[in-house]
């Protein structure tokens, strides 16, 4: 399809998406200036290139704040905090997902269609609607700003995600192989281990990213769940760094703060682009 | 669009036969048992973590009721609900929402549709723009609003410089963008529209790549123009996946919160419903009155789908072509 382009076409096609890139990047580019920019430098145009940008003379001072100085103590813990309570939920619901994933892509048993419609409709929840409750249930039972008290509201952000796409990456498996694995003569560990866990790991590996880059997200429940270094997370403790005045300038610090987490996320993304895509379209769009 | 499981899924049993439902066969009924081992539990933690804090959100909304004084909790019927919609911080709040929604939207719409239609076709830098393009999808919104943030400052900001330079020497350069409603809004509409536009695009993308592209051939060698082959051939064509997008991208932006409360946190009238339910529940401690404001939240979500699946006919699940 592509040959039958004009030479003039593509070359304007080229042209074309030098904008959509820049547009894409300059952000990106701009957080990571601020984040090299010392507490002079941040106001001043004349310490700054192309109309206050790039710093002429950068500077990781803002790195060493945040890991050993004076923000250290909020970002830190907020980081571990970030990691631990992703993962965590991450994890059980991919678990979860995708022993039902499986049952609906390979079982024939009523209600399938019940738990793909209630996947969908409880991702588009207003999350805001889920605090009020649970911020009053949590004082309660004591869960509110602890680990565990994040995890549990981030499986509903993570959960109905991973049900719905790794049920779309489990339908495009052709599970017959397997059968034809044991006619062929292997046992059914190692049709499962030689051919259908080759099958399913990439769809898992996907919705695990996915799930993990929404609770990576979170703002709503990290920022009015908890109180203190116990559990806030980094999107919230960016909020805070605003609040406290430990140091003068905070802009710097969150710029770096953001900088760093950043930095897996676009990693993640660089190589894995294409499945990215893939999971985050083929629930929605057959594509 | 589709991908709901539907009974024909490969590996599954053939139940088509004439067989009634009461004579299933124990293999069936075994299939079906193992089916909601498998799946229940997902299933009910799923309801648990959703649907019981939305159910009690209702409960709490029926109470006149403040966390710092429990004892004079009382029950009070709809009262909260007339509170809140008899409230003109809510229909200003309401009306902040709708604004985001709509200028988002239209903007994501049409650049979106851009960007699709490019990466579609484009060849040369074609990995580099996908993955360029879907960068922002992964970065945290807060992340994007500290950036825009400290982009349209006045002291720390760029745009001002750039604008003035663009505009030789007319745009000030210490214009405040956060000092006014629209300006902030414009603020907040760019962060918003730079993060969920990838997410945007994609889904269109995919659309794009079901309209056959010989319907489009075909209306070339006919004589049509550019636009008339995008109006009459390639969007009829996806309008499945197009309307999608568009609920998704809807329902997405009515919960906006991220944005807004790193921005200006609501100033200058630029409180979204979100905020407006977190301030009531978390700062003035009235659950009772937040716990109304969440569920009105709730409702209007539900009108909106509901709207767009009757209305405009988008189907879920078993979707279009």
């Amino acid at each position: 399809m592509q040959t039958n382009l004009s030479t003039k076409t593509r070359n304007w096609m080229a042209v074309a998406s030098i904008p959509v890139m820049i547009w894409t990047a300059i952000p990106l580019l701009w957080i990571l200036a601020t984040s090299l920019k010392g507490t002079d430098a941040l106001a001043d145009p004349t310490k700054n290139s192309f109309g206050n940008f790039w710093p002429k003379d950068p500077t990781l001072e803002n790195y060493r704040v945040i890991f050993t100085g004076g923000a250290s103590d909020l970002f830190n813990p907020a980081l571990r905090n970030s990691i631990i309570v992703c993962l965590v939920a991450t994890l059980i619901s991919v678990i979860l997902a995708m022993f039902c994933a499986y049952a609906i892509s390979r079982l024939d048993f009523p209600g399938k269609k019940l738990i793909l419609t209630t996947a969908l409709a409880v991702s588009f929840f207003p999350v805001i609607a889920m605090v009020t409750p649970l911020f009053n249930l949590w004082r309660q039972v004591g869960l509110f700003d602890t680990i565990p008290g994040l995890i549990i509201p981030y499986l509903a952000l993570t959960l109905p995600l991973s049900i719905w796409t790794l049920s779309a990456f489990f339908q495009q498996i052709p599970w017959e192989m397997e059968q034809a694995a044991q006619v062929d003569g292997a046992t059914s560990w190692q049709a499962f281990r030689k051919v259908i866990a080759p099958l399913a790991a990439p769809g898992v590996f996907t919705t695990a990213i996915i799930a993990f880059f929404t609770a990576w997200n979170d703002f709503v429940f990290s920022s009015n769940l908890t109180s203190s270094n116990n559990s806030r997370t980094v999107p919230a403790a960016l909020a805070f760094f605003t609040g406290a005045s430990q140091f003068t300038q905070p802009t710097g610090a969150i710029a770096a703060a953001a900088v760093i987490v950043t930095i897996p996320v676009v990693i993640l993304v660089l190589l894995f682009q294409r499945r990215i895509v893939a999971g985050l379209t083929s629930g929605a769009v057959k594509g | 669009m589709s991908t709901v499981a539907t009974s024909e899924t490969t590996g599954a049993q053939p139940t088509g036969e004439k067989a009634p439902r009461s004579r299933l066969s124990d293999r069936a009924r075994a299939e079906r048992s193992l089916g909601w081992k498998l799946a229940g539990p997902a299933f009910i933690v799923m309801l648990l973590v959703t649907l019981y804090p939305i159910a009690y959100a209702i409960y709490l909304s029926l109470f006149s009721y403040r966390l710092t004084d429990p004892q004079s909790r009382r029950f009070i019927g709809l009262q909260n609900y007339i509170t809140s919609l008899t409230d003109p911080l809510f229909w200003e709040a309401f009306v902040t929402t709708t604004i985001i929604v709509v200028i988002t939207l239209v903007i994501e719409l049409v650049l979106g549709m851009a960007i699709a239609m490019l990466m579609n076709r484009i060849v040369l830098p074609r990995r580099t723009l996908r993955t360029i393009v879907l960068i922002p999808y992964a970065i945290i919104t807060v992340v994007s609003a500290f950036s825009w943030t400290f982009a349209a400052s006045v002291d720390t900001g760029f745009i001002n410089h750039w604008l003035h330079t663009l505009s030789f020497s007319q745009f000030p350069l210490d214009y405040d963008w956060f000092g006014g409603r629209w300006s902030s809004l414009t603020i907040i509409c760019l962060s918003e529209i730079w993060k969920t536009t990838p997410f945007m695009s994609l889904l269109l993308l995919a659309g794009l790549a079901q309209v056959d592209s010989s319907l489009e051939e075909a209306a070339k060698v006919d004589g049509a123009t550019w636009w008339q082959r995008f109006r009459r051939v390639i969007l009829p064509n996806m309008k499945a996946a197009l309307m999608v997008a568009v609920l998704f991208r809807t329902l997405d932006a009515i919960r906006i919160y991220d944005n807004p409360v790193i921005m200006t946190g609501g100033a200058n009238k630029t409180t979204t419903l979100s905020m407006l339910v977190a301030n009531e529940t978390i700062n003035r401690v009235e659950i009772g009155i937040g716990s109304a404001l969440a569920v009105i939240l709730f409702i209007i979500v539900l009108i909106v789908a509901f709207i767009f699946v009757r209305g405009f006919k988008v189907d879920l699940t078993t979707g279009g072509k």
